[in-house]
């Protein structure tokens, strides 16, 4: 997939993510080793992007899994189409019982979900499986299970094997502890808030009209608030946010006033925005 | 490659012997990543073993450090080390005004090797990072430094400042600051690389690298450990509030999910014999937390206290009581606490009365006053947590007034920070407290996390 680190931060940028030499690093071995990539870091930091990137360079097709509380087996796994059943069950009245049940349990009436779409087919495959620390415990056992095998068996129809193993990216917000079992299945990445050099280049790339001084402010003050010990530290995400506002509000310098009206831009907690505008020591708000 | 199977064994040895579960698949991954990734980039080697060995971010400080020792810059000491604390300092200025890094590292090199040894004789000799510090003394740097930059017109990172009139440029100090901290943990690592080529590596990765901040008793934590572990508060709450909700949804059940039901109908033709059951939410239970913040103790109960206020929408109510040998009520006082934890501690003390005529602790007291003031904050469905060493200062322990807030109470854990063999030993009451309420040993952060967890109520 890759032939060196190198050739990752290289081709992910081509692809719009600007990949840190920890993040090269993870994506190529975990290629070179086969292994699932578990990346967890606070909201906004590029997991997500960075699975979308990675199926973008290497022609992947991308299966995304969005967990939440409450996602199941029937959601992740498959489902049997009940509707469908149903209906065909009231169809056949003068069937035996056997021919049906055989008859409704046949791919007809499968309804496949991310796992078994990433499994099946045989073309290359990102399984993005996002959000994970959503989904409560009991699917993890289901996901531990899906990856160590890549195969998944439907009682009534046999067991699939994947022919071609996805790359499989869990992203994590560490709401909640993921269980060691399914930590030990992964190479592990902690994507932080970029160091300033590396924000000022995604800041420069996703916003390109902003100046290079103006650029540079931003990314400083992004930087002071998270030394603030905030309820949210503002994230890549809200620096982006906060640069697209100034450039569209043509500023050209960052100027005490610019920063008092747009700062709830960046910071989401109006407890933050009085905490920071505070330590900034801005004029009244 | 033996070589390096060899650093790759002893670095897995020394993270086990920190307590990082790294099994064998680990071990082999490990070694697939540096057959990889090759020997020549050592921060890519690092990021390498970093993905393979740690499963997740709490014990990345450590394995930093004990990386450091296994695969050092280089060996021996730097090609052109200055003595000369003069030149040094100059140079440093200059590089932490750029801010560069490389350079910064190589300084911290020439530093500790020409300002950090001491001793002469083999044994007695070694390299202090203290020394080296307390002789270069990179903190009266700063306002050279500011001068620097802004002479320059910049931050020193490369943009081209357009002058004064930046807001950013208010921000400069504390980026500064930052960069000396940072060099000051780069003179600390090259001591003790310095060390461990002297003494053995094995024995430094072991015992002169420092836990990671949830495994350091509460009771010996530093202020910056401790600063760091209430850094954790927030994460560690978010962690217990979706175990509780797990435990919670365990709990109870109810109304019909009609969804299930149709699902498991299908095995019996299509009609729904069998319903299945949605869960019930349930009341919510009453917490209340004493707490004893004297000195010796007031690190734990002030990291427990941050840690109630932050779980405490998972409960109807909660109220907290602080003591030494008074007690007062400082429920209010934690709700503010949010915005400043590191200040609750102090604004505690300052504005609860917890002392009468004398200054240490008095369990007997404190208990009595809150069975007689507060006892009707205990009820059936009021889940107790009494947060100390029980260390009463040979006064009595008042063990009937334990006895009548267990009887009130659904249910009353005790958590000392005390290494258990220490209980009883001294002025501790723990055994005749033990005998009335469960009580748990809780020296670190790790350890309460764990508690919580399994104590808490649903
Ligand atoms: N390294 C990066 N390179 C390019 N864009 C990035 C990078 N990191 C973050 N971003 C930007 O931040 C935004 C949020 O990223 P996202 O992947 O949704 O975060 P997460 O999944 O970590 O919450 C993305 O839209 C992307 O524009
Ligand atoms: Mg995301």
């Amino acid at each position: 997939m890759f032939t060196s680190v190198d050739d990752v931060s290289v081709r992910l940028a081509e692809a719009g993510y600007l990949a840190s030499p920890a993040v090269a690093t993870t994506v190529f071995l975990a290629a070179r080793l086969g292994k699932p990539l578990l990346v967890e870091g606070p909201a906004g930091v590029g997991k997500t992007e960075l699975a979308k990137a990675v199926a973008q360079v290497a022609g992947a097709r991308l299966v995304r899994l969005q967990c939440y509380e409450g996602v199941d087996e029937s959601r992740a796994l498959y489902e049997w189409n009940h509707a469908k059943q149903l209906l065909r069950i009231s169809a056949g009245r003068d069937e035996s019982w056997d021919e049906t049940r055989t008859d409704i349990f046949s791919e007809e009436f499968l309804l496949p979900r991310p796992l078994l779409t990433a499994i099946r087919g045989d073309e290359p495959t990102v399984l993005l499986i996002d959000e994970t620390d959503k989904a409560d415990v009991e699917m993890e056992g289901l996901l531990l299970e899906v990856l160590s095998d890549f195969q998944i068996t439907v009682p009534e129809l046999g067991t699939v094997t994947a022919t071609r193993r996805p790359f499989v990216v869990l992203t994590s917000n560490a709401g909640r502890e993921l269980s060691e079992a399914l930590r030990r299945r992964c190479l592990f990445l902690h994507i932080g808030f970029p160091e300033e050099e590396l924000e000022r280049r995604i800041v420069r790339l996703k916003v390109p009209g902003l100046g290079a001084a103006l650029t540079e402010s931003v990314v400083r003050v992004a930087g002071a608030l998270r030394a603030m010990d905030l309820r949210k530290a503002p994230s890549v995400a809200e620096t982006v946010d906060w640069a697209r506002t100034l450039l569209a509000l043509g500023a050209d310098t960052l100027a005490e006033s610019v920063v008092r009206d747009t700062l709830g831009v960046i910071l989401k907690h109006q407890d933050d925005i009085q905490k920071a505008a505070a330590k900034l020591d801005l004029d009244a708000l | 490659m033996t070589a390096v199977a060899d650093r790759i064994t002893g670095l897995v040895g020394a993270l086990r012997a920190h307590g990082v579960r790294i099994g064998t698949g680990e071990t082999v991954d490990a070694a697939r990543a540096v057959a990889a990734l090759g020997l020549a980039d050592r921060e890519l080697l690092r990021e390498g073993l970093a993905a393979t060995l740690l499963h997740g971010p709490g014990q990345r400080a450590l394995f930093d450090s004990v990386f450091d020792l296994y695969f050092p810059r280089g060996v021996g000491g730097p090609r052109s080390a200055s003595g000369d604390r003069d030149d040094l300092r100059d140079r440093l200025a200059g590089a932490l005004a750029a801010d560069d890094r490389a350079l910064l590292a190589r300084l911290a090199a020439e530093a500790v090797d020409g300002l950090g040894g001491y001793g002469s004789s083999p044994g007695s000799d070694g390299w202090s990072a203290y020394q080296t510090l307390d002789r270069l003394r990179p903190q009266t740097l700063l306002a050279r430094v500011r001068a620097d930059i802004r002479g320059q017109g910049g931050n020193g990172t490369g943009g081209n400042g357009t002058g004064g009139a930046d807001f950013a440029d208010r921000l400069l100090d504390d980026e500064i600051r930052r960069r000396i901290e940072e060099f000051r943990r780069m003179v600390g690592a090259e001591a003790r690389r310095r060390v461990a080529e002297r003494r053995g590596r094995d024995e430094i990765a072991r015992r002169g690298v420092r836990p990671t901040a949830d495994r350091v008793d509460f009771l010996y934590a530093g202020r910056d450990q401790l600063a760091e572990l209430r850094r954790t508060v927030q994460p560690l709450a978010r962690k217990l509030a979706t175990r509780l909700a797990a435990r919670r949804r365990r709990a109870a059940r109810g109304t019909i999910d009609l969804r299930r039901t149709l699902r498991s109908s299908l095995s019996t033709g299509g009609v729904p014999m069998r319903p299945v059951l949605r869960r019930r939410r349930p009341v919510r239970p009453e917490l209340v937390l004493l707490c004893d913040v004297s000195g010796s103790v007031s690190g734990f109960s002030d990291f427990t206290m941050l840690l109630v206020q932050a779980l405490h929408e998972e409960f109807t109510k909660v109220r907290v009581f602080a003591f030494v040998n008074r007690l007062d009520e400082v429920t209010g006082l934690l709700d503010h606490g949010r915005a400043d934890p590191d200040g609750l501690g102090a604004r505690i003390r300052a504005e609860a009365t917890l002392t009468g005529w004398h200054g240490s602790s008095d369990y007997g007291m404190a208990l009595g006053e809150f069975a007689e003031r507060y006892g009707g904050a205990v009820g059936p469905r009021t889940t107790v947590f009494v947060l100390g060493d029980a260390r009463t200062n040979m006064s009595d322990p008042n063990l009937p007034a334990v006895r009548d807030i267990a009887r009130r109470a659904r249910r009353v854990h005790w958590l000392n920070p005390e290494p258990r063999d220490r209980w009883g030993t001294g002025d501790s009451a723990a055994p005749a407290y033990a005998g009335l309420v469960e009580m748990h040993e809780c020296r670190t952060a790790r350890q309460l996390g764990a508690l919580i967890a399994r104590l808490l109520p649903v």
